[in-house]
């Protein structure tokens, strides 16, 4: 297991380290001019150069890389080219909130996945199964932005529920948690139900019920804690996905975190910034697809870690 | 044919089916269906203080804030999503498959090669990356195509190598390689033709994401841009004037999750159908 881990941890590093040299070349290589971004757009021809220059631009790409990755490893993602901060600093400052959406959306997706996956589990092969469903499809295939945009018509602006957008308080967060909650719900029902139908094939369910068992008793204590399994593992994978979710939602309801940043950056060809959140998102995407398959064994058994 | 059979006895996938045909019907026919030119500015088709029209007997989903028809720009906009749907899906699907093909059947360090690189392009945060590719590249139909092709290699990739890997260890293909048989035959003959079914049931799932991908990155402005018209871009122009023409957002909006929803019920139909390691367990 430790060596197991080792080697993952390192192939992990490896794969961050392509991540960064293929956006880095990808960034500099395609036809958007930073310089000229940060210059504005009444800026000289002098001035433009000028301000090539101050931000390294006119040295040769491996230089820049080289040294850009060196920084990296000491922690420093170097500065942004508008805002002139550390984009460590504007990682941080934007982190918190968008850790706040992650919590609410995971949450939304629990409560929505787990209760239509388990009812469509249980009752498998039925109507009520089959509808529900096509309702997790539905989430499934209803793009971000319209999912944004109709629950601010309906709850905030028909209904006057909710704020249209903001930070602060916990009615600002609702309406983007359950927005992402919807879309991710879709998939975790789907995971569970086969999860939970899984499960009910064992041995020991049939037992139980022999025992007679009250329904609701066999659920809580035999089902779901040997179903929740796959769910933790998609999770994981989920990250990634989240990660570019919240660029789109963030910017729908004027949540000010990573997402909103981003966003930003690439209207501003912002690069230091692009890279900063690109590393974030694939240091999370390798993690959590690390924490899906150390959970993998746990389901399976028969799955041994190499 | 009895995938054919299956289909029909599922009457929620054949809804899909037939919904999905009715966009293709309707993209095809785009000219005949369309009541208006999609870029023409009808002059009764504002409000004397130049608001946009809500839908009414002459402009059945209401108009732009151009007083351009919005269905017939809804009906050139099918013909958008589809274009950008198939191809992107099947370029990703054709590269992927290849990817995927020749690492799981060459292996050594040709199959690590690929599928380590296939390993990075999955840690990419997909969305980010198109995103950025499609602001920096600038936006146009084509350069949509090849970024949503781009990211979505990977997954086909994946699928389509654990998929022959595990072909490839099977005892009619070692039988087949004691009687003789070349490279070229086994994998046209017996790899291609178990991997088939995996290819399709990916390759309809596939074309409900790139659709929603077009959708999103048109709907940011990075994507399909003005004059054409795609359900992503119309939300894109109309959202400011969302509250007082919510119409501009929801039919576009409506369309786009109902293409999607339609293929994706057809993909899951042909998953249960055709995938055999799910066989019995749905």
């Amino acid at each position: 297991m430790p060596a197991y881990l080792a080697r993952r941890l390192i192939q992990a590093a490896l794969i961050l380290l392509g991540v960064a040299a293929i956006t880095y070349l990808l960034l500099y290589m395609l036809p958007a001019d930073p310089a000229r971004m940060v210059a504005g757009r009444t800026a000289t021809k002098e001035q433009v150069d000028l301000v090539r220059m101050q931000l390294g631009l006119t040295q040769p790409i491996w230089e820049q890389f080289g040294k850009y990755l060196w920084k990296l490893l000491q922690g420093d993602l170097g500065r942004s080219y508008l805002q002139r901060t550390q984009v460590s600093e504007l990682l941080g400052a934007r982190l918190p909130a968008s850790l706040l959406l992650m919590a609410g959306a995971i949450f939304c997706e629990l409560a929505i996945g787990l209760t239509l996956g388990i009812i469509a589990g249980l009752r498998r092969a039925s109507g009520v199964d089959h509808t529900l469903m096509v309702v997790a499809l539905v989430f499934i295939s209803t793009p971000q932005f319209v999912i944004s945009l109709s629950m601010i018509y309906v709850f905030a602006y028909w209904l006057g529920w909710f704020p249209i957008g903001g930070y602060g308080e916990f009615k600002h967060l609702v309406l983007p948690a359950v927005t992402l909650g919807l879309l991710g719900g879709g998939w975790y029902a789907r995971v569970t139900r086969s999860s939970v139908i899984e499960v009910l094939r064992q041995d020991f369910i049939r037992t139980a019920r022999a025992k007679g068992l009250d329904r609701w008793r066999i659920v809580s204590v035999h089902i779901l804690p040997n179903a929740i399994l796959p769910i933790i593992a998609m999770v994981g994978i989920d990250i990634g996905y989240f990660m570019g979710s919240i660029v789109v939602v963030e910017s729908v309801f004027g949540w000010p975190g990573i997402g909103q940043l981003t966003w930003q950056a690439i209207q501003q060809i912002d690069i230091p910034i692009i890279m900063g959140v690109t590393l974030l998102s694939a240091c999370a995407i390798v993690l959590g697809n690390l924490l899906a398959d150390l959970v993998a064994p746990l389901i399976d058994p028969r799955i041994k870690l190499r | 044919m009895s995938v054919w059979r299956g289909l029909v006895r599922r009457p929620v996938a054949m809804a899909g089916l037939v919904i999905a045909l009715a966009f293709v019907v309707i993209s095809l026919a785009a000219p005949l269906i369309a009541p208006y030119s999609p870029e023409t500015m009808v002059p009764e088709g504002m409000t004397a203080d130049g608001s946009p029209l809500p839908p009414n007997w002459q402009f059945w989903f209401g108009t732009d804030l151009l007083g351009r028809d919005l269905l017939s720009r809804m009906v050139y906009g099918a013909r958008t999503s589809l274009l950008v749907g198939l191809l992107a899906n099947g370029i990703a699907l054709l590269i992927g498959s290849l990817i995927g093909l020749t690492a799981g059947f060459v292996r050594g360090i040709v199959g690590s090669i690929l599928m380590r690189a296939t390993d990075l392009m999955m840690a990419f945060p997909a969305l980010i990356l198109a995103i950025t590719i499609a602001a920096l590249v600038g936006p146009s139909i084509k350069n949509v195509i090849l970024v949503i092709a781009l990211v979505n290699t990977g997954p086909v990739a994946r699928v389509v190598y654990a998929e022959t890997t595990s072909l490839a260890e099977r005892e009619f293909i070692a039988a087949e390689r004691a009687l003789g048989a070349g490279t070229a035959r086994i994998l046209f003959r017996h790899i291609l033709p178990h991997l088939l079914p995996i290819i399709i049931v990916w390759g309809t799932l596939g074309i409900s994401t790139t659709v929603l991908f077009e959708a999103i990155l048109s709907y940011l402005g990075v994507g399909v841009q003005a004059p054409v018209p795609s359900w992503g871009n119309i939300v894109y122009d109309g959202q400011s004037y969302f509250q007082t023409a919510p119409w501009l957002v929801f039919f576009p909006g409506f369309a786009v999750a109902t293409l999607a929803l339609a293929v994706n019920l057809v993909g899951d139909a042909l998953r249960d159908l055709l995938d055999p390691t799910l066989r019995g367990r749905h």
